[in-house]
C-alpha cells in the first residue's frame, strides 16, 4: 500500500487450543497489516477465531491455549517474543482492548476515578491531581455528562451503555496508538450502539488512532471500517477495502454472509442462507473448510486454497479460494451473478 | 459393572471407594449366607468363648471354627456380628433416607414451583427443624417413641426431610424460571405433569448427591444413637451398638470388640461420601460424552 | 380510543387497553416506616401501559423496541402467560369474538392451546432431560391430538417439516447445534397445531447464516400452515423483512404502528425515525453516525408526559406533560407524537 511502515503487522499467526479430543486450530495462518489511523473490521460468525485473533495479538490467550507460530509486529517490534515487562508496558498504554462485556475492564469494587487514575499512573509519571484532571477530561470525551459526579460512582451505578463508555475511557486514557475492540456494542441497544459508533469514529479521526473492530455484524463494520477481513474456521478468507470487499465479494462465504442479511433483501423475499453449520475447529479438512457448505464447490477445493489478490482494488483485495484462480487445477467459470 | 467402573476410572481413590462400597453392600445382603454364625441366635453363642482375640479357635464345634475378628463378651463371632450389623445400619440409613427424600422432595418442589404462602409455610417449618441439632430431635423422638427399627427410621426421617425440601426448592426456583417450563405451561400440560416430569428430573442432580451424603449421615447418626443406648435393642446390634458394646473393654486391652465395627463404619461412610462426589459429575448429562 | 387496527384482515387476537404492572411489595420495615410517615411507596414498574393491538389472521406483526421497552412482556400478555393487570384479550374463533379470560376453564384451555411461543434461547427452552422426540410429542399425546400408534410417523413428518432429519428424535437437546435447537423449539410449538405464535427474539441468538435459515423457515411455515405471528425483536432489519405490520414500543407504550412499507418510508414518531436511522445499510460504506442522545430511562422512573421527550430532538414544552394516545395520522398509520396531526 504505502511506503511507510505499518503500525501493526500480523504474519502467519497461529493459535491452538489442545482439547481432550484433539487440537483446535482457532487461529490458523492469519496475516494482515494496519496503518496508523486505519480501521479494520474483523468479521465472522461465532467460533471463527476472530476473538482469539484479538487476544493473541495482545498476548491474552489463556492456557492451555497457546500462540504456536507467527509474528505480531507493533511498530516493528514483535509482541510475541517480547519479554513480559516490556509487553505490559506497551499493553494498556500504546495498545488497548475493549471487551464485549465492559466488566472485563472494570473492577466492580473500585470507584471509576480510582480505576482511571491507576491506569494513568501505571504507565506515566504523573501526579494524582494531574491524573484526576485527565480522568475528568477522558470521561467528558466519551460523552458522559457531569463527569465530576460520575467519577465518584461505582461501575454498578451505570447502565450498560454507560459502562461501555467508561471502559472506552479507560482504554483511551493513555492515548493508545491501537485499540482492539471485541464486539463492544453487541450487548447494547441500537440507539446506544449508534452513540458508541459515532464516538469511536470521531476519536479515530481526531487522533489518528488505529482500530481493529471485531464483530459478527457485517453491516456495522461496513459503516465504520476502512478495510474488512472476513474470517472462517480460523482463517481470513477474504480481505480488502470495505468498498471492494462488500461491493465485489470474491469468496463464496462473504457472498453468503451478505445474502443472509435480512435488511438487504426485498421484504418478505426468501433469504439466501448458507446451508449447514459452522465446522468444528478440531477436524478441519486439508482443503477449504467452507467446501461442504459452498454452492460453487469443485474438485480443486480438496486442496488447500491459494491466497491471492483479486482484480477489483489492486493488491489489497485478497481472497483465499480456488475460484477465479489462474492456476486452479480444474478451473471453472465463475457462476456467480 | 464394566461401565460403572469406567465411569469411575478418572480417579483410583473413587474407584477403590466404589469397590469397597460394593463389597460392603454384598456382604450385608448376603450376611445370612456367608457369616459363620447367626449372631442373633443365642443358642449358637457360647459364653465360654467370650472376648477371644482375633484368630482364636472356637472351643466347641458349633458352626464357627475360628473367630477371625475375635469375639465379644457374649461369645459372638465379631465377623458375623459386623456383617449383620452392616445390614441393619444400611437398612435403617437407606429406608429413612428414601422416606425423607420422597417427602422433602415433594414439599420442596411445591414450595419452589408455587411460591407465595405455601412456600413460606413449608420453608419456615424446615427452618424450625433445621435450627435444632439433629441429634437432639432424634433423642427427644426416641425418648417418646421407644426403641426399635421402625422407630429409629421415623426419628431419622424427621431430622432429614428438611435438607431435601431446601435443596429441591432452591433447584426448583432456578429451573421454574427457564423457558422450557413456560413452554410446558403453554402446551397445556397439567401441573403434576410439569412438576414431576419436567421440573423434578432437572432438580435431581443436587438431590442425589445430598441423598447419598445423607445416607452416610443417617448411618452415623443411628450409630451414635445406638452407642448412646437409645437406638436399637441389644438383641439386634447395629454397628453403633457393637462399638458401644466393646467400649467398656477397650481399656482392658480387648480392642477388637469396638475396633473392627468402627473400621467397618468408617469404611462405609467414607466410601459412600466418595461415591456420592463422583456421582454428581456422572449424573450431569452435559458432561457426558455424546 | 379505537384499537389501532391497520390490517384489513379479520382480527384473530385483539388486545384492548392491556397493562402489566410489576410491583415489589414492601417488607415489614418499610411498611412500618410508611406508617410512621416516611415517604416510601411500593416500587411499581409499568412494564406495559394500556396497549391496544389487533393481530389479523395470517398476519405477521413485528414488535420492535429496545431493552426494557416491554415488548417481551406484551408478548407474554398476549399469550396469557402473564396475567394482565388490566385490559382484555379477545379471540376470534369459530364461535365469534370472545374475551379469553372470561371463558370457562375448558374452553379457555382450548383457546390457549391455539397460541404458542418460540423462545429466544434455543437451549433454555428445551428440557435437557427429555429426548427431543418426547418433548415434541408429549403435548399432542396428552391432549389426544395423536395416538401412540401414529406418533412415530407424525413425529417424522413434523421434524421433516422444520428441516430436521427424522432420525434425530432420539437425541437430547445438548447434542444439537444452535440452529437445530431453534428448529426443535419451532416443532414443539407446532405440535399442538396452533394458529398464533409469539416469536420472542426467536432468531436473535443465531449466527447470521443460520438466522437466515430460520427466518426462511418461519416464512415458509406461515404460508404452509396459515399461521399468525407476533414477531418480537430488537433487530429492525429482521422485523422489516418478516413483518406485514410494525408496532414500535418505547418504555411500555406503542408509539407508532403502520404497515411495514409505510413505516419505513414515512416514519413519523421521532423515536421510530431514530431507530430507522440506525438500520444497517451495506451500500453506504463509511458513514457518519449521528446518534440519538441520552440513555434509555429506567422503567422504574419513566419521564413524565411523552416518555421520549428527554431524548427527542423536537421536544416542546407540552411534551413534558402531555402523553398523547395513538391517533390515526394517515390511513392505517398510527402515531402518538404530538407533532403528528397537530397537538392542542
Amino acid at each position: 500500500m504505502s511506503m511507510v511502515q505499518p503500525l501493526l503487522e500480523v504474519n502467519k499467526l497461529q493459535t491452538q487450543f489442545p482439547t481432550s479430543s484433539g487440537i483446535a486450530k482457532a487461529v490458523d495462518d492469519v496475516s494482515f497489516s494496519l496503518a496508523a489511523g486505519e480501521i479494520l473490521g474483523l468479521v465472522g460468525e461465532s467460533g471463527c477465531g476472530k476473538t482469539v485473533t484479538g487476544f493473541s495479538i495482545l498476548g491474552l490467550v489463556d492456557p492451555p491455549g497457546r500462540v504456536v507460530g507467527g509474528q505480531v509486529l507493533f511498530k516493528g517490534e514483535d509482541l510475541l517474543t517480547m519479554d513480559t515487562e516490556r509487553l505490559r508496558a506497551i499493553r494498556g498504554n500504546r495498545l488497548a482492548m475493549i471487551f464485549q462485556d465492559p466488566m472485563m475492564t472494570l473492577n466492580p469494587v473500585l470507584r471509576i476515578d480510582t480505576q482511571l487514575i491507576e491506569t494513568l499512573q501505571a504507565h506515566q509519571d504523573i501526579s494524582r491531581a494531574a491524573a484526576y484532571d485527565r480522568a475528568l477530561e477522558a470521561l467528558g470525551e466519551v460523552g458522559i455528562a457531569e463527569p465530576a459526579q460520575r467519577l465518584r460512582a461505582y461501575p454498578h451505578q451505570f447502565s450498560g451503555g454507560m459502562r461501555q463508555r467508561v471502559a472506552i475511557a479507560i482504554a483511551l486514557i493513555n492515548r493508545p496508538d491501537l485499540i482492539i475492540a471485541d464486539e463492544p456494542t453487541t450487548a447494547l441497544d441500537v440507539t446506544i450502539q449508534g452513540q458508541i459508533l459515532a464516538l469511536v469514529q470521531a476519536l479515530c479521526r481526531e487522533r489518528q488512532m488505529s482500530l481493529i473492530w471485531i464483530s459478527h455484524d457485517l453491516s456495522v463494520v461496513a459503516g465504520l471500517a476502512d478495510r474488512v477481513a472476513v474470517m472462517y474456521a480460523g482463517k481470513i478468507v477474504e480481505s480488502g477495502t470495505v468498498r471492494a470487499t462488500l461491493d465485489h465479494p470474491a469468496h463464496p462465504y462473504t457472498r453468503g454472509l451478505l445474502g443472509a442479511i435480512p435488511a438487504l433483501h426485498e421484504r418478505g423475499s426468501r433469504l439466501l442462507p448458507i446451508p449447514g453449520t459452522t465446522p468444528s475447529l478440531l477436524n478441519l479438512p486439508a482443503g477449504c473448510a467452507f467446501a461442504d457448505r459452498c454452492a460453487q464447490v469443485h474438485g480443486a477445493c480438496a486442496l488447500p486454497p491459494p491466497d491471492f489478490a483479486v482484480g477489483h482494488d489492486g493488491p489489497s483485495h485478497r481472497v483465499r479460494c480456488w475460484l477465479n484462480h489462474a492456476n486452479s487445477p480444474n478451473r471453472i467459470a465463475d457462476a456467480a451473478p | 459393572m464394566k461401565i460403572l467402573l469406567d465411569a469411575f476410572s478418572p480417579s483410583w481413590v473413587e474407584r477403590c471407594a466404589l469397590l469397597v462400597l460394593i463389597a460392603l453392600l454384598l456382604g450385608a445382603l448376603a450376611a445370612p449366607l456367608i457369616s459363620p454364625q447367626n449372631p442373633y441366635d443365642l443358642a449358637q453363642l457360647s459364653l465360654s468363648d467370650g472376648r477371644l482375640p482375633p484368630g482364636s479357635a472356637a472351643s466347641a464345634g458349633q458352626g464357627v471354627q475360628r473367630y477371625w475378628l475375635g469375639s465379644d463378651d457374649q461369645g459372638r463371632d465379631m465377623l458375623s456380628a459386623i456383617l449383620y450389623g452392616l445390614r441393619i445400619s444400611l437398612l435403617v440409613g437407606l429406608s429413612s433416607t428414601l422416606l425423607a427424600l420422597a417427602f422433602g422432595l415433594s414439599l420442596g418442589l411445591m414450595a419452589g414451583y408455587f411460591g407465595g404462602r405455601l412456600d413460606s409455610l413449608i420453608m419456615r417449618l424446615a427452618d424450625i427443624q433445621l435450627s435444632f441439632p439433629a441429634i437432639l430431635i432424634a433423642l427427644i423422638l426416641l425418648a417418646v417413641l421407644g426403641q426399635g427399627v421402625g422407630k429409629i427410621v421415623t426419628a431419622l426421617f424427621a431430622v432429614q426431610w428438611a435438607y431435601y425440601a431446601r435443596t429441591t426448592r432452591s433447584a426448583a426456583l432456578v429451573e421454574r424460571r427457564k423457558d422450557y417450563i413456560e413452554a410446558a405451561r403453554l402446551l397445556g400440560l397439567s401441573t403434576p405433569r410439569i412438576l414431576f416430569r419436567h421440573l423434578l428430573p432437572n432438580c435431581l442432580p443436587p438431590l442425589i448427591v445430598v441423598a447419598a451424603l445423607q445416607v452416610a449421615a443417617a448411618i452415623s447418626l443411628e450409630a451414635t444413637l445406638s452407642f448412646l443406648g437409645i437406638g436399637l435393642p441389644i438383641t439386634e446390634p447395629s454397628l453403633g451398638l457393637l462399638i458401644a458394646n466393646g467400649f467398656q473393654y477397650l481399656l482392658a486391652g480387648n480392642y477388637w470388640i469396638s475396633f473392627f465395627p468402627g473400621i467397618a463404619l468408617v469404611l462405609l461412610i467414607v466410601a459412600i461420601n466418595l461415591v456420592a462426589d463422583r456421582l454428581r459429575d456422572i449424573i450431569n448429562p452435559r458432561l457426558q460424552k455424546q | 380510543m379505537l384499537p389501532p387496527d391497520s390490517s384489513r384482515r379479520p382480527a384473530l387476537l385483539e388486545l384492548r387497553q392491556i397493562s402489566k404492572r410489576f410491583s415489589r411489595p414492601l417488607d415489614l420495615a418499610a411498611r412500618l416506616a410508611q406508617k410512621l410517615g416516611a415517604a416510601i411507596s411500593a416500587q411499581t414498574v409499568h412494564a406495559v401501559d394500556r396497549v391496544s393491538l389487533t393481530i389479523g389472521r395470517g398476519e405477521i406483526v413485528g414488535l420492535v423496541g429496545e431493552s426494557g421497552c416491554g415488548k417481551s412482556t406484551l408478548g407474554r400478555l398476549a399469550l396469557g402467560s402473564y396475567p394482565a393487570s388490566s385490559g382484555q384479550r379477545y379471540w376470534r374463533g369459530e364461535g365469534g369474538t370472545t374475551a379469553i379470560d372470561d371463558l370457562p376453564a375448558t374452553q379457555r384451555r382450548a383457546v390457549q392451546l391455539k397460541m404458542q411461543m418460540v423462545f429466544q434461547d434455543p437451549y433454555a427452552s428445551l428440557n435437557p432431560r427429555l429426548r427431543v422426540g418426547q418433548a415434541i410429542s408429549e403435548a399432542p399425546l396428552v391432549h389426544g391430538l395423536i395416538t401412540a400408534q401414529q406418533r412415530d410417523a407424525w413425529l417424522a413428518q413434523l421434524l421433516h417439516k422444520v428441516g430436521l432429519d427424522p432420525s434425530l428424535g432420539e437425541r437430547y437437546p445438548h447434542q444439537f447445534s444452535g440452529g437445530q435447537r431453534a428448529r426443535i423449539g419451532i416443532a414443539r410449538a407446532l405440535a399442538v397445531a396452533p394458529e398464533f405464535i409469539v416469536c420472542d427474539e426467536a432468531v436473535s441468538a443465531l449466527d447470521v447464516s443460520i438466522q437466515a435459515q430460520v427466518i426462511n423457515l418461519f416464512m415458509q411455515l406461515r404460508d404452509d400452515l396459515d399461521l399468525t405471528y407476533l414477531f418480537i425483536s430488537h433487530d429492525l432489519g429482521v422485523i422489516r423483512h418478516v413483518s406485514d405490520r410494525v408496532a414500535v414500543m418505547y418504555l411500555g407504550r406503542i408509539v407508532e404502528s403502520a404497515s411495514t412499507d409505510e413505516i419505513f418510508a414515512h416514519p413519523h414518531h421521532p423515536y421510530t425515525q431514530a431507530l430507522i436511522a440506525e438500520l444497517p445499510v451495506i451500500g453506504g460504506h463509511r458513514r457518519d453516525y449521528q446518534a440519538i442522545r441520552g440513555e434509555i430511562p429506567s422503567p422504574l422512573h419513566p419521564p413524565s408526559g411523552c416518555h421520549f421527550h428527554p431524548r427527542c430532538p423536537y421536544a416542546m414544552a407540552q411534551c413534558q406533560t402531555l402523553a398523547r394516545e395513538l391517533r390515526e395520522i394517515a390511513p392505517q398509520h398510527w402515531s402518538s407524537c404530538i407533532l403528528d396531526g397537530g397537538g392542542e
